[in-house]
């Protein structure tokens, strides 16, 4: 018996440790909030368009659904030279972007969709640490050996990473991270900064599936039908029913 | 009898048109007006009727799907962001058909259990059965080739994986497998073929397999959750069974309702959860396909885990492939493994019942491990859950035929 529980155990510890899911932050980014979407927009096309491309958005259904002007997108979003109706790509080609970084800035058009959902984008602009060992001295420790520099960290600050020696483990596993430390303050609070991260999240959840705010609308009026439609088919097989003893 | 203006048009049609088509009238008095099912059906009775309504749905927005899909290696992937994003209503049209391919294994898992638990199976419905699980055969085919399509990572490596598995075959492995992919990796070449399957060649194979199926029921008459076959107890003037109704009106607005019971868990999925938290549309699929990139952890969609499970406990690849073509064939053989005189689980004993329910725990918790990375202990319980399942099914003769049986009602069971 006790080398079944033991079996049952180690069956579900094997899962845990596979999906990892655990060490996620919880971002709470939410895509019916337009002020984050417009903020997280205005973040993303400034800090991250230089490298990363959104190739299936178009600035002209970003502005529809996030509820600005063509003005206010042409003037303040678009530094490409991309007309309204083309798509949010980058000028930087994938060798250069390779020869510069190391490994090509990937398209975030879907990096949602890819992670699951903004918490793990969330978590992983938060995990950023100095890392002299790496090539533009900057780690992640969501992303170990991600070719990413920190470009948010004059808001965040830098902040270095301590590692706990793995305890139990096998010989020679890896150390396990324990905490960040403040190494330098940046120009946000905490809380500011946790803003932006999620600000950033929810606007990459957005561009993974602008349907998404179609589809919660409608939905509730498609259920509401078929829900009345249930009650009203029920009603009428119970009538044709009535001589069937 | 009072006629308006509406029923004196569709009389006069009806009688238009069976005077120059000689049969239709009695088709519809075969199949429904005048085909006599039991009045006893319960809940697991919807999943027939809800399986063709998935089946339906399937074809028509696979119709919508390939007026803007692009079958080419190069184009695929962008294709369908283009549906999902630029298409008017392509969403939706998009959701319906991702959802609808596992609403459909939901539904037809559901309809093969009702079958188990009611000895739907057993004579004179073996024909009905055996239909039924190439049904099941050839839907897992159209599945996987769909899959394939919106070309993302898990579409490229799992076709990797399940065309590989055919270089098993002794002697002509290799050469099968090529002839599948039609390239010597999976390439637009086999992108392309799979395509044509999918929108042509097995739905027409599952529409003619699904209205033999039909026919094959209806010549024999539907099974009941008692078990109890209604044609013994006949209306002397009339002839009609005394415990059946006509199909239509009672079943058909039965069906309404099932169906829109099911379609209110059908939108809800699409329109608030259409990925079913990586189920229905895995995460590793919005990446584009990448010959260069294998993926960690290669599986299949949850309604091929519980066989993938079986192929990954069996250490021999050959062997694996045969345990796990052996565990969906061996649904033919249960007409005639099953020894009981009695149809119903109502009427059955205990050993029955406590067989099938582990048959059901151990189906789903091999799904479950088929999902997993596979560590020595997952891979020891899939083990033994592969050896419970042919189990069951090997030694169905012996548990059917010592098992205890209650008698049998003379009428079906219905209270109202």
């Amino acid at each position: 018996m006790k080398k079944l529980i033991a079996l049952v155990f180690s069956v579900f510890a094997a899962t845990a440790q596979a999906s990892g899911g655990s060490n996620l932050q919880h971002s709470g980014a939410d895509l019916s909030d337009a002020d984050s979407l417009k903020h997280g927009a205005a973040l993303f096309v400034n800090y991250c368009m230089s490298c990363h491309s959104l190739k299936y958005v178009r600035y002209s259904r970003m502005a529809a659904d996030l509820g600005l002007t063509e003005d206010e997108v042409m003037g303040s979003l678009n530094f490409t030279g991309a007309k309204f109706g083309e798509a949010m790509t980058v000028a930087m080609t994938a060798a250069d972007g390779e020869k510069w970084l190391g490994k090509a800035p990937p398209d975030l058009s879907l990096v949602a969709r890819v992670r699951g959902g903004p918490d793990w984008i969330y978590t992983y602009l938060k995990s950023f640490y100095r890392d002299p060992a790496r090539p533009l001295g900057w780690n992640n420790v969501l992303f170990p050996g991600a070719s990413m520099p920190h470009v948010l960290w004059e808001q965040q600050g830098v902040q270095s990473a301590v590692f706990d020696a793995p305890h139990g483990g096998p010989a020679g596993a890896a150390p396990v991270f324990a905490r960040f430390e403040q190494v330098q303050p940046g120009q946000l609070s905490a809380e500011e900064y946790d803003k932006v991260a999620r600000d950033i999240a929810n606007f990459l959840q957005y561009a993974a599936e602008p349907a998404a705010l179609q589809r919660q609308r409608f939905g509730v009026w498609v259920l509401l039908f078929l829900v009345a439609l249930t009650g009203l088919s029920w009603v009428l097989k119970r009538e044709y029913w009535r001589d069937v003893h | 009898m009072t006629t308006n203006v509406i029923t004196r048009v569709i009389d006069g049609a009806q009688g238009w048109i069976n005077e120059r088509a000689p049969g239709l009238q009695q088709w519809m008095d075969r199949h429904a007006i005048k085909y006599y099912a039991p009045k006893n059906f319960n809940f697991w009775y919807f999943f027939g009727s809800l399986a063709l309504v998935v089946f339906v749905n399937q074809i028509v927005t696979g119709i919508w799907l390939t007026m803007s899909y692009k079958p080419s290696a190069a184009e695929a992937f962008d294709s369908v962001e283009y549906i999902m994003r630029d298409v008017d209503w392509g969403w939706l049209i998009r959701y319906m058909h991702s959802t609808g391919a596992s609403a459909f294994f939901i539904v037809v898992y559901l309809h093969m259990f009702r079958g188990l638990i009611y000895g739907s199976y057993q004579k004179p419905r073996e024909l009905i059965w055996t239909l039924g699980v190439v049904i099941f055969l050839v839907l897992m085919a159209e599945a996987f080739l769909g899959y394939v399509l919106p070309w993302g990572q898990m579409s490229y490596w799992g076709a990797q994986v399940i065309t590989s598995l055919f270089g098993a075959v002794p002697v002509i492995g290799e050469a099968l497998v090529e002839f599948i992919r039609g390239d010597y990796l999976i390439s637009d070449a086999t992108l392309n073929r799979f395509f044509a399957l999918h929108v042509i060649a097995v739905p027409f194979v599952l529409a003619g397999l699904i209205y033999l199926h039909l026919m094959a029921l209806h010549e024999v008459g539907s099974n009941n959750p008692d078990g109890v076959d209604i044609k013994k107890v006949k209306d002397k003037a009339t002839g009609i069974p005394l415990d059946g109704i006509a199909f239509h009106p009672y079943y058909t607005v039965k069906d309404i309702f099932g169906t829109a019971f099911f379609l209110v868990i059908f939108a809800f999925i699409i329109f608030f959860e259409p990925t079913a938290g990586g189920l229905f549309l895995e995460h590793d699929n919005f990446l584009p396909a990448n010959p260069m990139v294998t993926p960690e952890h290669i599986k299949p969609v949850w309604y091929f885990t519980p066989y993938y499970a079986m192929l990954r406990a069996i250490p021999d690849k050959l062997l694996g492939v045969v345990v796990m073509g052996a565990a969906t064939l061996i649904f033919f053989a249960v007409p005639w493994l099953d020894r009981s005189k009695v149809k119903s689980i109502r009427y059955r004993g205990p050993i029955t019942k406590i067989l099938v329910a582990l048959f059901v725990v151990s189906f789903c918790i091999l799904g479950w491990l088929g999902m997993q990375s596979g560590s020595p202990a997952q891979k020891l319980v899939a083990q033994i859950l592969t050896f419970y399942y042919f189990a069951f099914f090997f030694t169905m003769p012996i548990w059917t035929a010592v098992d205890k049986t209650k008698p049998v009602p003379e009428r079906v069971t219905f209270d109202h």
